[in-house]
């Protein structure tokens, strides 16, 4: 159990990955309080890989922050399955003092695996990241792809050592790729789906590409804005083709709807 | 393939070109490394080492030519040669290994005192909001206090002793690595903290595997300064406090060549004085610099 889980309860061992239930979030206090959260619902099933969408300022990353215990909601319950979500950040945030390897081998040592388990552990999920041959290098030799893929082996790390049968491994991502060029983003992407499918973890990823949240997810959550609200959910799940086009369309379509009722407010 | 105790599933494999494209990526993508050869080092070196040489050579001559022509009293400026002659008679019978030992032993001691009073101080005062509005400006202000100030204070408490010493090297040291510390923890970029919480770093594992690395630039940096001020206060109470038990320093050879009224034996103490600071930097703390700054990717101008 770790001190950043204890600031809200114990979490219920539940069939979800994750659920939150009616969970609000509330910024400051009186006349300044500003409402990030109201009333949200969402699940995510073992395995399941979730695309949380929605302009900016919809609450996508406080609700992965709660999720993540980095913050406590001022209203509402988060049930977890696991011990300790894994979390990925727009940035690699890589320990610019470790070499990519000791990266990863912090994330274990600091999830408390035997000392004599974490190297070969560590080879294993730089391998899964195709990173094999570059554990040695410190994070500023490496290219912007390379650190977020050290940082998703890192990431996995502290998620899956703890999948016992009665818990399931959970990664929140929080638009990891946006700050990638195009091709690298691309190429990441089909990396992700291929590990995800590899390591059976549950997803769920914050984006504001629509296009990205159906490529990738099961399962499409579109939020509104001040307050984050859920609106609509979409199952994408295996779309292809043009099924794939008019499901980008849908969304992007309702996005754009939520997005002008904050003009006329 | 994994392996049966694998944390992973068996995947069917993905298609080659994506794989292909990636490791494409990877080559073009990572930053030209430049590799130092052999050479290439000892240019560097020579680059770095030959400036500050020439430059105390070209004083030496203009300091010669100052003393040949004889505008002031030899009691005022003495020649090169005799004060080398102060510190080349005093090393065969091993006086000089002694004002040094004296001097930099104390000077290491009072340091490593200093690291173990500041290290804890400085983290309080990064991470505890009322330590730092309350000590933070103390110890700021304690940094800009010349610490030969202590140096009567300190006798009439101690008298004497080495604990006075330490006293005054203590209240010079320890200012300027707790700020330095504070200062390193100040800039480390506030995602590694929540890294290391989500990753389950509780207190203490926090302290020891984030704050303390991510702070270590900003703390070398105190320390260069601290061991800077540990030397000049060791050096002021040398030059104060005089006392047979306190035994023979380079403050104390400084002394005497004061009160001898000898000024090639002053200049010979004050150039002592000056290299053994300036050695113990470049020995001990650039290289250190220079291996943190290089790791993290930072070692620009050094």
């Amino acid at each position: 159990m770790t001190a950043a889980l204890e600031t809200y309860a114990e979490p219920v061992v539940t069939e979800h990955a994750v659920r939150l239930a009616g969970v609000g979030k509330t910024f400051g206090h009186g006349r300044r309080a500003v409402v990030a959260l109201e009333e949200v619902d969402l699940e995510v099933a073992p395995g399941e890989f979730v695309c949380l969408v929605g302009a900016s300022g919809c609450g996508k990353t406080t609700v992965l922050n709660l999720v993540a215990g980095l913050d406590k909601p001022t209203e509402g319950v988060i049930e977890l399955n696991t011990a300790r979500p894994a979390v990925m950040f727009q940035e690699a945030a890589l320990m610019p003092w470790l070499t990519a390897a000791r990266n990863v081998e912090l994330a274990l040592r600091l999830a408390g695996v035997p000392r004599s388990a974490r190297r070969a552990r560590t080879e294993e999920l730089l391998s899964l990241v195709r990173l094999e041959g570059v554990g040695d290098k410190r994070p500023h030799e490496l290219s912007g792809g390379m650190r977020q893929r050290v940082a998703l082996a890192r990431a996995l790390a502290s998620a899956l050592h703890q999948s016992t049968s009665d818990s399931t491994p959970l990664l929140l991502m929080d638009e990891p790729f946006s700050a990638l060029d195009a091709i690298t983003r691309d190429v990441l992407q089909a990396e992700l789906l291929r590990i995800w499918r590899a390591t059976g973890t549950a997803v769920l990823f914050v984006t504001h590409d629509v296009r990205e949240a159906i490529r990738l997810g099961q399962r499409v959550v579109l939020m509104s804005s001040r307050p984050g609200r859920v609106v609509e959910q979409w199952d994408v799940d295996g779309l292809t083709g043009p099924e794939e086009l008019t499901a980008v369309e849908a969304v992007n379509a309702r996005l754009r709807e939520v997005i002008s009722t904050h003009a006329a407010a | 393939m994994p392996r049966p105790d694998s944390i992973l599933r068996e995947v069917k494999p993905e298609p080659e070109t994506d794989a292909a494209v990636g490791a494409g990526l990877d080559a073009l993508d990572i930053p030209a490394a430049h590799a130092r050869t052999g050479r290439a080092r000892v240019r560097g070196f020579a680059r770095r080492a030959l400036p500050p040489l020439v430059a105390i050579a070209l004083l030496i001559v203009v300091w010669q030519v100052l003393w040949a022509l004889a505008i002031w009293p030899e009691y005022q400026l003495p020649a090169p040669r005799d004060v080398w002659a102060q510190i080349a008679e005093r090393i065969p019978n091993g006086e000089i290994a002694g004002f040094l030992w004296v001097s930099v032993h104390r000077a290491v001691i009072g340091f490593l005192i200093a690291l173990a009073v500041a290290v804890p101080l400085g983290l309080l005062i990064a991470n505890v909001k009322v330590f730092r509005r309350g000590i933070g400006p103390l110890v700021s202000g304690l940094q800009s206090l010349p610490s030969v100030a202590w140096v009567p204070a300190a006798i009439l408490w101690f008298g004497l002793t080495d604990p006075a010493v330490y006293f005054v090297v203590l209240l010079g040291a320890v200012p300027s690595i707790a700020n330095g510390l504070v200062a390193g923890i100040d800039q480390i970029p506030p995602i590694l903290p929540r890294v290391g919480k989500v990753l389950g770093a509780g207190r203490v594992a926090g302290v020891r595997h984030i704050l303390l690395p991510a702070a270590l630039p900003g703390f070398l940096a105190g320390l260069k300064q601290g061991w800077a001020f540990s030397w000049r206060s060791l050096m002021a109470a040398e030059l104060i406090a005089q006392s047979p038990q306190l035994g023979a320093g380079l403050g104390q050879f400084l002394h005497n060549g004061s009160s001898l009224n000898d000024m090639s034996m002053v200049m010979a103490a004050i150039l002592l004085i000056f290299f053994v600071g300036v050695g113990i930097e470049l020995l001990v703390f650039r290289p250190l610099e220079r291996a943190v700054l290089h790791a993290r990717g930072l070692a620009g101008a050094l």
